[in-house]
């Protein structure tokens, strides 16, 4: 059986973000699109060297304090005026005296928009990963810089991929069983 | 926060200012000792020490619940007039200290303060105890706490909807977004801290647990990316939260139309305190933290200065509040202001105006001097004096408002009892378990903005 045949990907190691971000850069200029960097913290040029950035979290903020906002002005309003009117004081409908919980539902959406886009966006929660299969991966948290080529790419191929990271001086390059 | 704004950010710590990150530090040597006091296999013995002491107060503190649940409001000190006491003191005095913690973090993220990093952890953690703490008084101070989520807006049987415009259920939204904002704020910036503890815990257990915790995440260009920006949304988000929160507390107090308490200043007033008591309390948990896991190249003399100094701005905004507050007494001109405000001085509740005033007023003068701002010990001092003369305020403005009611024939005094007492303090020793346990299984200090600090330095020198 061909032992490239159920292959993940290529991991190259480097030992700095520089040297990272210059291989992603010769890597995405070689022509690969299926390209992943793996790094204890954020580096600064990376997402770029890769692609384009990830803009949408914004958007989904909008969109949840909008919900939380609309919807609890919307609750407020009809539940005192039409399911269980409250005729005294300022009568209803007395909007201002909705508003602080309004406010606070607003912030609220929005903030649950954002924690639960960025975890679904990033495809988290996910404890599995062929990546994890690489017994030196336990280092991107800590130390050490990754490149990973995914046999996804239509320019994968092994022996010709493992060339082309060698030449960008990694620490070592190994193969990621899928 | 863009990465370009970011390096802009961190080249301004010029030589002229001491650096953040002290030492030869470098990425393994930070996950070294941050981690290594999460993963050490046998916790130190002045932990064993303060978490039996704590542990002892947290089950009198639940043994104490239990038996108000079981007897009712009348085992505390309080009746007609003084229906609010020790309760809502505590209420208000830990919702304050909860105020800080995720304010400190959030907006020091926003304004690009590097100095931030180290502190924003615990900060945020402080946050979340204190404020699940001070979530629990409201419902404790009810007659019939069974009935608490009638607060919240649900299709019953009765047909019953909440009185959307009183402040109580203002409240009720403003803690549950604060308290749900902060939690999420927190274990965002925790799951890159969790992936590292699980790649370097040596046992099974702690590979599974911070495993799960860390949701695996692997640390791709991308899901930084996001981290970064959600990040920046969501401490933009808890500022204006903030603030909102304690303004509402405020006005709690100043719907009503009590002497002492109907008062317009009351929402500022309220946000100034809180900072001022959050600040104080992340202060001693800074000192102690750093003396107790020798964290002193991480949290410096320099954040300690920067922190007293914030307390220091945020004591004299707290004091010109003060000075209003009987100003405006006498220029109302309503004799119930003006006897209210008198026998705040004078009455039979004096020492506690008097001792107040110079907690919090007087000793947080000494800031102005840098010697003891570089004395840790006695900020850690001056931080615990502040808290107790915020405590002092709590009870103050709550009881000497309500114990001269409006007829003489209606007057009364409030006397803790035993219970009062165990509440309060079994409370205190509550946070300090939850503390513990925090210092004990999650990093102290964020390992993967540590790492982004260090990266920045070295790329700027």
């Amino acid at each position: 059986m061909n032992p490239t045949a159920g292959a993940y990907g290529l991991l190259a190691e480097f030992s700095s973000a520089t040297a990272l971000l210059d291989a992603a850069r010769a890597a995405r200029s070689a022509g690969f699109r299926q390209l992943e960097a793996y790094a204890p913290m954020p580096v600064e040029g990376l997402v770029e060297a890769l692609g384009s950035p990830d803009k949408r979290l914004p958007r989904l903020a909008l969109i949840g304090a909008v919900i939380g906002g609309v919807g609890t002005f919307a609750l407020q309003w009809f539940s005192a005026t039409a399911i269980y009117p409250i005729n005294v004081g300022g009568r209803t409908p007395a909007w201002p005296g909705l508003i602080p919980s309004t406010f606070e539902m607003t912030i609220l959406g929005a903030a649950l928009a954002v924690f639960f886009g960025v975890l679904l966006r990033s495809r988290l929660p996910r404890l599995y990963h062929p990546i994890f299969n690489d017994a030196g991966f336990s280092a991107a948290s800590s130390d050490r810089f990754f490149l990973c080529i995914e046999a996804a790419d239509p320019q994968y191929d092994e022996p010709r991929t493992r060339d082309f990271l060698e030449r960008l001086r990694p620490l070592r390059v190994n193969v990621i069983e899928a | 926060m863009s990465s370009l704004a970011r390096s802009e950010m961190l080249s301004d710590i010029g030589p002229a200012h001491e650096p953040v990150l002290p030492g030869a530090q470098s990425y393994e040597s930070i996950s070294a000792k941050i981690s290594g006091i999460v993963l050490e296999a046998r916790p130190a013995r002045w932990w064993l020490i303060s978490f039996a002491a704590c542990s002892a107060l947290t089950l009198l503190f639940f043994g104490s619940i239990g038996y108000l649940f079981y007897k009712g409001v009348g085992i505390w000190g309080l009746n007609v007039p003084v229906v609010w006491a020790f309760d809502i003191t505590n209420y208000v005095w830990w919702i304050a200290i909860a105020m800080s913690g995720t304010f400190i973090s959030a907006a020091l993220h926003l304004t690009r303060q590097p100095w931030g990093v180290s502190i924003s952890r615990f900060a945020e953690a402080m946050t979340v105890f204190a404020l699940a703490i001070a979530g629990m008084f409201p419902i404790l101070h009810l007659g019939r706490p069974w009935f608490f989520y009638w607060l919240m807006p649900y299709p019953n049987v009765m047909s019953l909807w909440p009185q959307w415009r009183s402040p109580l259920v203002w409240d009720f939204f403003a803690i549950l977004a604060y308290l749900l904002l902060s939690l999420m704020f927190w274990y965002l910036g925790l799951i890159p801290d969790f992936a590292t503890l699980r790649d370097r815990a040596r046992t099974r257990a702690k590979q599974v647990i911070y495993g799960l915790l860390a949701l695996g995440w692997r640390g791709e260009a991308r899901a930084w990316q996001r981290r970064q920006s959600a990040q920046l949304l969501l401490a933009g988000l808890a500022v204006p939260l903030v603030v909102s929160v304690h303004s509402v507390v405020g006005l709690d107090f100043s719907a009503g139309n009590t002497p002492g308490w109907h008062s317009t200043i009351f929402p500022p007033f309220f946000v100034a305190g809180a900072m001022f008591s959050g600040f104080a309390m992340a202060m001693t948990i800074a000192i102690l933290l750093r003396r107790a896991f020798d964290l002193g190249n991480f949290i410096t003399d320099r954040h300690l200065d920067n922190l007293a100094k914030l307390i220091l701005a945020m004591g004299l905004v707290l004091a010109y509040s003060y000075v209003m507050e009987v100003f405006m007494a006498w220029y109302s001109a309503d004799r119930y202001e003006i006897y209210t405000s008198l026998t705040r001085m004078r009455g039979p509740y004096a020492p506690v105006y008097w001792a107040l005033m110079f907690c919090v007023i007087i000793v947080p003068q000494a800031l102005w001097s840098r010697r003891v701002r570089r004395a840790p010990w006695l900020l850690f001092v001056i931080s615990i004096v502040i808290n107790i003369g915020m405590w002092l305020e709590r009870f103050m403005l709550i009881v000497t408002s309500e114990y001269r009611d409006f007829l003489p024939s209606a007057w009364g005094m409030f006397y803790p009892t035993r219970w009062d007492w165990a509440i309060l303090l079994g409370s205190i020793g509550f946070f300090g378990w939850l503390l513990l346990l925090f210092v004990r299984f999650v990093p102290v200090i964020s390992m993967a903005e540590m790492r982004e600090l260090l990266a920045h330095e070295r790329g700027a020198s």
